[in-house]
């Protein structure tokens, strides 16, 4: 087993992790024995081919889903043992999710958008406005908050996600190729703002992408082949201080 | 509470989807009031039939008539306490469509047994004085515009020839139930101008003194009379009642088979709805899920939805239902006691809820049940 740089303190702890999904009465090994260990306040983002197994190994760490076997410990919590209704009260808490076709409901105005997770809250009215405020003003959408997502373009719908990934303060986002849909200025602008919550919130961010440009502004590159990290680890160029994201094979 | 916009949001989602299915439910509720409303005209006479009181007609039918003489024959048996008669008029207001029941009562002994039934004293003695008087029920009254001083013509269906009458008075009911749609006229003057079976009356109306003892004086009432030309069947208010009803039909069979079919209709299309309702926004609510709603919490929000269509729309069609009956009996006469009361309003809405709720709870779990990484592939 290679380990790199595992410093004893990592915020997500995983260990031989397996994924098999049953497909046509056939067994299709997703993950397999994956060890990894993300250090708080890291940006990582995963790259590879696709069917990988990116997703799904954001997903489990997500909670979304559950593995066929081994264990993902985040803050000291082992996820893998909770219940379904433990396991959605641990991603309120924890996680904010940012996906690649934004997902906001269509409904809903941005506001009304990036408040659904302070609604699992116990929060007065007035303290959910005020988060929700300050979040939007922090991905720069305070003169949008009534809009409805028709009425925003790709990148800002994708801001509106952030800021409802990141409203009820998680321990750490996931982004799935969040840049994906997004023209290259957009995603510049998304990416920027990703690397400005880990860097200047201190706030741990997992991302899957396809685009190299994406990945260069994670301090972590973590490539994955067939289920598995693969040598090749690098850290992203633009980032200060130690690159202490590991992954363990 | 503050789900409320995120279900208020997603009902405003596809208006006209919403709107039908609420006008589902309000025409399906409306329906139920009206037949409430009939159900209630037709078994009013079972609901405010008095315990203590026995009907006593004629063995073999009801429209052959009892001699008079039986009245001082039955007061002599034990448990009698008060007895009156009345016998079928049959006599309506310038044209035969102007339906509203009418007979001749024995006047001295009518309201002693039918206490429920308010006439100011003033007016019941100038019945008393007036063998040509009447007195009216305040439904009727309104209905024709009948006024205490008035001489009004009835043409006489079984007795023939137009009669005229003086209104002495006007009656009310003591409860919302009772009819106030009758006319009554006095069965002495009826005796003496009736060209053919003078001496015998349509019906006796007996009180007992314990209401528990009601089925023994009965059965001594019949024993009394039996093997003589004029047999009786004596049996309580209420049997008599149901069995009248019975006589148009089983009203009550017929309102539940209705009834049934409504509300199942009902819960397929509210099923229907709700069903592609969830099915549309699959993805959403795995995002839901994903932000950190519970299985459960998601099976309510859905529920909820199914809840409004079935509470809004149900109490539009009930307070539409409410409306008309507001307007009085629509068949102009046939159903005197036409009304939907706020019990059955209730129960309406109970019967809406449940339809709602058994509509809405596939879809419900299959939302709750969600696997999010599977409903977010769909996007």
């Amino acid at each position: 087993m290679v380990r790199l740089g595992d410093n004893g303190k990592a915020l997500i702890r995983v260990r031989n992790l397996d994924k098999t999904y049953r497909r046509g009465g056939q067994e299709v090994h997703v993950l397999q024995g994956l060890n990894l260990s993300v250090d708080e306040g890291e940006f990582v983002a995963f790259m590879g081919p696709s069917g990988s197994g990116k997703t799904t190994l954001l997903n489990l760490l997500g909670g979304l889903d559950l593995p066929t076997a081994g264990s993902i410990a985040v803050a000291g919590d082992e996820i893998t043992r909770l219940s379904g209704s433990k396991l959605a009260q641990w991603r309120a808490r924890h996680v904010g999710f940012i996906f690649q076709m934004y997902n906001l409901l269509p409904v809903l105005t941005a506001f009304q958008n990036v408040e659904l997770p302070l609604l699992l809250t116990r929060l007065s009215k007035a303290q959910r406005r005020r988060h929700v405020e300050t979040a939007l003003a922090l991905v720069g959408l305070s003169d949008r908050m009534d809009y409805y997502p028709r009425q925003l373009s790709g990148g800002q719908e994708q801001r509106v996600a952030i800021a409802r990934a990141i409203v009820a303060d998680p321990t750490f986002l996931l982004c799935d190729e969040p840049t994906g849909d997004l023209d290259r200025r957009s995603a510049d602008e998304i990416l920027a703002l990703l690397s400005d919550l880990s860097s200047r919130f201190g706030k741990t961010v997992l991302m899957v992408t396809h685009d190299p440009r994406a990945a260069e502004r994670a301090e972590v590159v973590l490539h994955l082949e067939k289920g598995a990290l693969v040598e090749g680890t690098t850290s992203g160029p633009e980032r200060h201080g130690p690159a202490s994201g590991t992954a363990e094979r | 509470m503050k789900f409320l916009t995120l279900i208020g949001s997603n009902l405003r989602r596809k208006k006209v989807r919403t709107a039908l299915t609420m006008g589902s439910f309000a025409v399906a509720l409306f329906l139920y009031g009206l037949l409430a409303a009939i159900q209630t005209a037709f078994n009013q006479g079972v609901q405010v039939a008095g315990v203590d009181r026995l009907i006593v007609r004629n063995k073999v039918s009801l429209i052959l008539p009892l001699p008079l003489a039986y009245k001082d024959q039955m007061l002599q048996l034990p448990g009698v306490k008060a007895v009156t008669y009345a016998t079928w008029f049959g006599g309506y207001y310038q044209d035969p469509k102007n339906f509203f029941p009418n007979f001749a009562v024995d006047a001295p002994t009518w309201l002693r047994v039918y206490p429920e039934y308010r006439v100011p004293p003033k007016e019941w003695q100038a019945f008393l004085r007036d063998r040509q008087g009447c007195i009216v029920g305040r439904k009727t009254a309104e209905r024709f515009g009948f006024k205490v001083g008035d001489r009004i013509p009835l043409i006489a269906g079984i007795f023939g020839g137009e009669w005229d009458f003086d209104v002495c008075g006007i009656y009310d009911g003591a409860r919302r139930e009772d009819d106030t749609s009758q006319l009554w006229l006095r069965n002495d003057y009826l005796d003496e101008r009736r060209v053919w079976g003078k001496g015998t009356v349509g019906w006796y109306v007996v009180q007992v003194r314990n209401p528990d003892r009601a089925a023994a004086v009965a059965e001594a009432i019949d024993r009394r009379f039996a093997n003589s030309p004029w047999e009786t069947a004596a049996e309580s208010e209420k049997a008599f009642a149901a069995g009248f009803v019975k006589q148009v039909g089983d009203i009550q069979l017929l309102i539940l088979v209705i009834g049934t079919v409504v509300f199942f209709t009902l819960l397929l299309v509210t099923g229907n709805a709700m069903a592609l309702a969830v099915r549309e926004r699959t993805a959403e609510l795995a995002v839901l899920k994903a932000v950190g709603f519970g299985d459960g919490t998601v099976l309510w929000l859905v529920l909820a939805e199914a809840l409004f269509y079935a509470l809004s729309g149900g109490t539009l069609g009930l307070v539409g239902a409410k409306l008309f009956t507001l307007r009085g009996d629509p068949t102009g006469g046939l159903l005197p006691v036409f009304y939907l009361g706020l019990g059955r309003m209730c129960l309406g809405l109970l019967l809406a809820a449940v339809v709602g709720v058994a509509a809405g709870i596939l879809p419900a779990l299959t939302a709750g049940r969600l696997k999010i990484v599977e409903a977010l592939r769909r996007v």
